[in-house]
């Protein structure tokens, strides 16, 4: 089949243009290990309320500086409403929804995603600039899905942790 | 005048119906993410017209032009009758009444579930019901339009498929492994739910099967708007079809790639493995490769016809382009604006990047460049050309549909990247109200959703222009004796090149295995867990 010159460079810069994609993308993910939430895990979304875990959600902070947040997202709210992580730490969010699908975001940082009843989603993440920021639900749940919010406050050197060990410091 | 002009038009005047109500939806729609004060304005009126507006536009609209230009094609290109006429108005029925029961259960606000529909949100049944059907006649249509050509093909001995054909049918293709999923959802899993049969639905298993639909779905609009691109608007601009056998390997590349991509929509979910959304998210890329193909064939073809009139500099050709002709300014301006939209697309399904903005108002920005313009814009100019041709009418309100296709550039401009910006500063889409109990950091949004609701008004107007036309010709338009519909000739014969391209048989078996190798593992190892179901909600 015949292909016009100038047709065959632009197939070749096309093609050159998707094998860059193709590579950073197996970089980031292959090499840097960077992944989206990808948890595997499931709970009954009738026993969320009672569960050991989610029944009591909220902050705890690890002896190595990071937390993990244990959270429901339920129609129309976050549970608890108001976390507060440290900065510069890593924090592994557990979210789970006792009712329909929801989603978690905390606007301008990368933390975004879904929250499925029936799963656990988990990831985690750091957040490197003190101050409040604001959780939105991003997936529509139900007439009050604009109202659904939380607040999210990284703090430089909470008081829990003022016994612990500098940034970066083994324990 | 061709035989099946009574179905063709039957189908278009569906979709332009629907396009008229689903465009008043999005008017008030823009104006309240804009927080104006509306007397109609309440929560229940804004999610419930928002899933009127995503059914109406995306499944209705969209669908039904593509059956009524698919008939068209199928006769004019093969140059005989469409084969199985009954079925036809049977599909077209069975649609209709779909729609129909859909439309009925969300206009009652039984059914706010939006048009994607996700459980545990449970609508009333008939929505389920509604939307099968259309799906179903669809099929009809699907079978309609293959089996004229498999009759053509006997009578042709030899004769190679038309190009435009070729498209449809790649069409057709994907559309039949992409509806296996969305019908495994709505009639396995959802309507026995809805209808009480069983108690409770894995919401994780539907959004699977539902993605499996979701991602092929633009390429069925896609691919009947590249047939236009490569075959119809050449030929209206007075150019040539630049290369036959590329167009044709763009729509085999589609057939294969179109369909085991839908995890990058699920990219951030729960209960997937990395390994599958990383599969699919590479597909995804390569899809690109024939969209890439298709900008620079098409532009070519523009090429050949600005210099057809006498230009002979490196861009004068472009001045020379019809562009006071609704047929050519609207699918022109729709593939500039798909230019950019494929450059956005891209950074949706890179890994990084679709973390900071899945589910904001920049997916919304998105889709309304890609689906909302580069599909629906060009529909609506083709139309211009369709219309008077099958109607035999002369098109009404010229002046209107000359300015429509700049209305709705420049309106879709600024709803466009004011939503872009607005997603990457986190406002998400799906809102009522995006004040967030007056937050800080809600303010920062107020300017771009003021800039989306002035977007929405030039769009408004540019919608009322299009029905208007399209009306004021179908019950006004001066009787004429129409012209043919044709399509534009390659620039060197196609007969004989690259034959396997052909293959239809061949390419819709190595599509279903790659769909098979894409979903059948990951769904078989979802099964294999312990899983949860959830009762139905109703909160709306
Ligand atoms: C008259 C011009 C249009 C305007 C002003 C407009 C405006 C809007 C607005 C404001 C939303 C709501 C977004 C939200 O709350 O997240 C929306 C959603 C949507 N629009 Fe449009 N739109 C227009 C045309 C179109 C066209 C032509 C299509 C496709 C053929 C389309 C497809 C959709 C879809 C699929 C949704 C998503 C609904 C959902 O999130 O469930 N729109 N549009
Ligand atoms: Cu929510
Ligand atoms: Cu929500």
């Amino acid at each position: 089949m015949h292909v016009d010159l100038y047709e065959r460079i632009w197939m070749g810069a096309a093609g050159a243009i998707i094998v860059v994609f193709l590579a950073s993308m197996g970089y980031t993910t292959l090499g840097r290990a960077v992944q989206p939430p990808s948890h595997v895990e499931t709970i009954d979304p009738a026993s969320v309320r009672s569960d050991a875990e989610f029944g009591a959600p909220g902050v705890t902070v690890h002896e190595d500086g990071s937390a993990t947040v244990v959270m429901q997202a339920f129609m129309f709210g976050f549970l608890p409403n108001e976390i507060r992580v440290p900065r510069g730490r890593d924090v592994t969010f557990r979210i789970t929804s006792p009712d329909v699908i929801h989603g978690f975001q905390i606007v301008q940082t990368n933390a975004n995603a879904m929250v499925v009843p029936g799963y656990v989603s988990q990831f985690t993440t750091r957040f490197d600039r003190a101050g409040e920021y604001l959780i939105v639900c991003n997936e529509y749940c139900g007439l009050g899905h604009h109202v659904m919010q939380g607040t999210l406050i990284v703090e430089d050197r909470p008081p829990l942790l003022r016994a612990l060990p500098p940034e970066g410091g083994a324990p | 005048m061709i035989q099946s002009r009574k179905l063709a038009l039957a189908n278009l005047w569906v979709a332009i119906g629907a396009f008229a109500v689903a465009s008043a939806m999005a008017f008030m729609q823009s104006l309240s993410r804009a927080d104006l004060d509306l007397p109609f304005r309440t929560v229940r009126m804004y999610y419930l017209s928002v899933t009127a507006h995503g059914v109406l536009m995306a499944i209705v609209f969209t669908t039904f032009f593509i059956m009524g230009f698919g008939y068209v094609v199928a006769e004019r290109a093969l140059g005989r009758p469409v084969v199985g006429r009954r079925l036809a108005w049977a599909s077209w029925w069975v649609a209709l009444i779909g729609t129909a029961l859909a439309t009925w259960a969300i206009l009652r606000g039984e059914a706010t579930v939006l048009y994607t529909f996700y459980p545990p949100l449970m609508a009333h049944p008939l929505f389920y019901v509604g939307t099968a059907l259309v799906v179903v006649g669809s099929w009809g249509w699907c079978w309609v339009v293959a089996r004229t050509w498999h009759v053509w093909k006997k009578e042709s001995p030899g004769v190679r498929t038309p190009l435009p054909v070729h498209g449809m049918l790649a069409s057709i293709i994907i559309w039949v492994l992409a509806t296996i999923g969305v019908a495994a959802e709505v009639l396995v899993l959802l309507i026995p739910w809805s209808v009480g049969l069983v108690d409770t639905v894995d919401p994780m298993l539907a959004r699977i099967l539902f993605w499996w639909f979701g991602h092929p779905l633009v390429y069925f609009w896609l691919l009947p708007t590249y047939v236009i691109w490569y075959t119809m608007t050449p030929r209206i601009a007075g150019g040539k079809l630049f290369s036959d056998p590329l167009a044709r390997l763009a729509f085999v590349m589609l057939i294969l790639l179109a369909t085991p991509v839908g995890f990058h929509h699920q990219l951030v979910d729960p209960g997937v493995e990395a390994g599958w959304k990383l599969f699919h998210t590479f597909n995804t890329q390569l899809v690109l490769f024939p969209s890439f193909v298709t900008a620079f064939t098409v532009i070519a073809s523009f090429e050949i016809a600005g210099r057809k009139k006498g230009a002979r500099g490196l861009f004068d050709w472009i001045e020379e382009l019809p562009w006071g002709e609704p047929a050519f300014s609207s699918v022109a301006l729709a593939m500039l604006m798909f230019a950019v939209g494929g450059f956005g697309g891209a950074i949706n399904a890179a890994y990084g990047m679709n973390a900071v903005v899945h589910n904001t108002a920049w997916i919304q920005g998105h889709f309304h460049l890609t689906v909302g313009t580069a599909v629906a814009l060009t529909f609506m100019g083709t139309s211009y050309y369709l219309m008077p041709r099958l109607l035999g009418r002369e098109l009404e309100l010229t002046l209107l549909a000359r300015i429509q296709p700049y209305l709705w550039f420049g309106g879709m401009l600024l709803f466009s990247i004011s939503n872009h910006l607005t997603g990457l500063a986190g406002m998400p889409r799906r809102v009522f109200d995006a004040s967030y109990a007056g937050s800080e950091i809600a303010r920062q949004w107020v300017a771009g959703t003021g800039i989306s609701a002035v977007g929405g008004i030039f769009l408004f107007i540019s919608a009322t222009c299009w029905v208007a036309v399209m009306f004021g010709t179908g019950l006004a338009g001066r009787r004429i004796e129409p012209d043919p519909i044709e399509f534009a000739e390659p620039l060197e014969g196609e007969n004989g090149k690259a034959p396997i391209l052909d293959r239809f048989g061949l390419w819709a078996t190595v599509a279903a295995v790659l769909v098979v190798l894409a979903y059948a593992w990951p769904i078989a190892q979802h099964l294999s867990m312990e899983r949860f179901g959830s009762p139905g909600f109703t909160p709306f």
